[in-house]
């Protein structure tokens, strides 16, 4: 303890500090794919959003200076992306999961394409508020340097969970979702509802990918994100299209895909490539114990075509 | 975009010229030609408003595309043998579509479907060539076939969107792979890039004699031939079909559809795990992380494209398999980026999607109407 190291204790507290750090992108992700997903669509493009976010804003925060405007940039283009999902699928006889899949290699492809020049320079990343500053050991002061983004998702979870319940705008999402005969009879369009609902979920997914290539890892390069997109998507299924599930799931999520590094600092490399595997088996496994061929999962929007 | 659905809204001008009882009988036929078409087109034709809005001529484009896919023998066989794995991979999306199934994970049973190989050539590497090819073809295809098969079964008899669970088993099939070759399977020679042990010169199936295509071809020709019969003319791809129609009338006429679920993703697996073995025993020669190269993925588009009908498929992987081909020409000569071959892609699976509205609201094509 004197001399700064902690041993074995390395292990908890990289998690913790991982699932922190590593599980903000799902977050946001999951908590825009809530949104589109309560007014009865599902894009599986968001893994597309994610690194179409994550080129974006690096390229704008390299470009401007400013690590916020990267943030807004990537947002901006996860709602367009958002946009294109919704203006095909309302398209009669057009199947939102195959748009989804599409704008998965469409969103990854063109953010590949745009950042090629992107890979060598250095943009500034986002600040992060050193909530460690009592603690003398340098593992705990790295866990406890918690990003802004993080803050943000923490307090979006519950206000989303609030405003599905109360506001307007959530009762319509979810009258969307639930019944798209009922939105229509009250004289709503629920193309527009649903339109509205993909381009806020692409726009919080697309700050998901800020997160990634504006503070951890923190750089931009085409293997940036792999499959956080997807396992988020999954992610909202078991979180039961709840916010404040969302959150704890993501937690959880993020904690899982720190155990490898985490791990690996330690010395243990032998399953090193398994445990980075670890959030998709842990999504996996709980989808095979909470899903069940019976019945329609509980909480499940109506329209979802996924559970119908 | 606009402009082809704007050719095909002209049309009706032409149509009187057409034999109507033509157009009863293949008017339907002829939409699943012309609507994709249109949509391909359409795609090339933003693609070129995408380059040009980064200086490059759109026309030079499309030359050098045709060039690097089609224009010499040297593409054209580079083409085909992009085209092998392709027609394969597809395979694993388009069959469980007829049961209604959206299974996108061909990459990673096309990965366990290489690995499964590689360790059964390097079990027998002392048996004759002939029966280490076999062993191959078996390991690659059982491997394949199993992890697909999974994803079938949890959705299945646990109700888990297989979709979903497909593509997290890319991941996790990933994952296996980089761990094994890094691990227990490494070759301690191969420094620099983890890779396992060779299968061998002469374990390596080798090329169409007269040419430098691999035999994959063939498997991937024989395999889509093979399935188009399984699906339309055999009772069992007809019990496939109806049950991918309405699943409580498959249960009603007594069909065991989970059985069928399992068999037909079996199969979809198997093809995507041969392309794995192919991928190993005529071009990689060993397996490693260079097997993730996206066959998985553009498959996916290219069924999508095929309207998930195997013999369609065939033609639909070779013009895609161009489009690959033809990237390493638009990188040397126009300098656009490697991922603009990805870009395309998405362009067109878009497109091809957006076109799916156009079914049946061709006006030209209801004769007599």
């Amino acid at each position: 303890m004197a001399d700064g190291t902690i041993g074995l204790w390395t292990v908890p507290l990289a998690v913790f500090g991982g699932a922190i750090r590593v599980s903000t992108p799902f977050l946001f992700v999951s908590l825009g794919e809530c949104i589109t997903e309560r007014s009865g669509r599902i894009n599986l493009g968001l893994e597309g959003t994610l690194v179409m976010g994550a080129m974006s804003a690096y390229g704008i925060s390299y470009l401007t200076g400013s690590p916020w405007l990267g943030v807004l940039a990537a947002g901006i283009a996860g709602a367009l992306l958002g946009a294109l999902h919704a203006g095909i699928c309302s398209l009669p006889r057009v199947n939102d999961i195959a748009v989804g899949i599409a704008l998965m290699l469409f969103g990854t492809g063109l953010a590949f394409y745009l950042g090629k020049p992107l890979i060598e320079p250095t943009a500034p990343r986002l600040p992060a508020i050193d909530f460690g500053w009592w603690s003398d050991i340098a593992q705990v002061r790295a866990a406890l340097r918690i990003n802004v983004l993080f803050l943000l998702g923490l307090v979006l979870a519950p206000l989303l969970y609030w405003a599905f319940r109360t506001t307007r705008w959530g009762l319509l999402i979810r009258t969307a979702g639930e019944s798209s005969d009922a939105a229509r009879a009250m004289g709503y369009s629920v193309l527009a509802i649903r339109l509205r609902a993909t381009m806020v979920g692409g726009f919080l997914a697309g700050i998901g990918g800020s997160f990634l290539s504006l503070f951890y890892p923190g750089s931009w390069n085409e293997g940036l994100s792999s499959g956080q997109g997807i396992t988020a998507v999954a992610l909202v299924i078991f979180a039961r299209w709840d916010p404040m599930l969302c959150l704890w799931a993501s937690l959880a999520f993020g904690g899982a895909a720190a155990l490898g590094p985490a791990l690996q600092s330690v010395g243990v490399t032998s399953g090193y490539h398994l445990f980075n595997a670890a959030p998709y088996i842990l999504t996996l496994a709980i989808m095979i114990i909470t899903c069940s061929p019976k019945r329609t999962l509980t909480g499940a929007p109506a329209e979802l075509s996924i559970t119908r | 975009m606009s402009s082809e659905v704007a050719d095909s809204a002209e049309a009706p001008a032409l149509a009187p010229a057409a034999d109507p009882g033509f157009l009863q009988r293949f008017g339907g036929s002829i939409e699943y030609i012309l609507i994709p078409g249109a949509a391909l087109l359409a795609a090339l034709a933003v693609f070129g408003g995408f380059v040009a809005l980064f200086g490059k001529n759109p026309l030079d484009l499309y030359f050098y595309m045709y060039q690097g896919a089609f224009g010499t023998w040297f593409s054209w066989q580079n083409t085909l043998t992009r085209a092998a794995p392709l027609i394969l991979t597809a395979l694993c999306t388009a069959l469980p579509a007829q049961l209604g199934m959206v299974i996108i994970g061909g990459e990673g049973a096309l990965l366990i479907g290489a690995l499964s190989a590689t360790a059964a050539a390097l079990m027998l590497s002392s048996a004759p060539p002939l029966v280490v090819q076999l062993a191959m073809v078996c390991a690659g295809m059982i491997g394949g076939g199993l992890w697909i098969m999974l994803a079938g079964g949890l959705r299945q008899y646990r109700g888990v969107n297989e979709t979903i669970s497909s593509l997290l088993l890319v991941y996790i099939a990933l994952a296996v792979l980089n761990h094994l070759v890094e691990g227990a399977m490494r070759d301690p020679a191969s420094l620099n890039k983890p890779s396992t042990r060779e299968i061998g010169a002469v374990n390596m199936i080798g090329s169409i004699p007269g040419t430098d295509v691999h035999w994959g071809l063939v498997f991937g020709l024989v395999a889509a031939v093979a399935a188009y019969v399984l699906i339309y003319h055999t009772v069992f791809g007809f019990a496939a079909r109806v049950a991918g129609g309405n699943v409580r009338a498959a249960r009603i006429v007594g069909l065991d559809v989970g059985r069928l679920v399992l068999t037909v993703c079996f199969i979809a697996g198997a093809c995507a795990g041969l392309a794995g073995m192919v991928e190993v025993a005529a071009v990689q020669g060993r397996a490693n992380a260079n097997l993730a190269a996206g066959y998985g993925f553009t498959g996916i588009l290219v069924a999508f494209l095929a309207r998930q009908n195997p013999l369609a498929i065939i033609p639909v992987a070779v013009l895609l398999g161009g489009i690959s081909a033809s990237g390493g020409l638009l990188q040397r000569r126009l300098g656009l980026p490697d991922a603009s071959v990805l870009v395309l892609q998405g362009i067109i699976f878009v497109a091809v999607l957006g076109s799916d509205a156009l079914y049946g609201r061709l006006r030209f094509l209801k004769a007599g109407s």
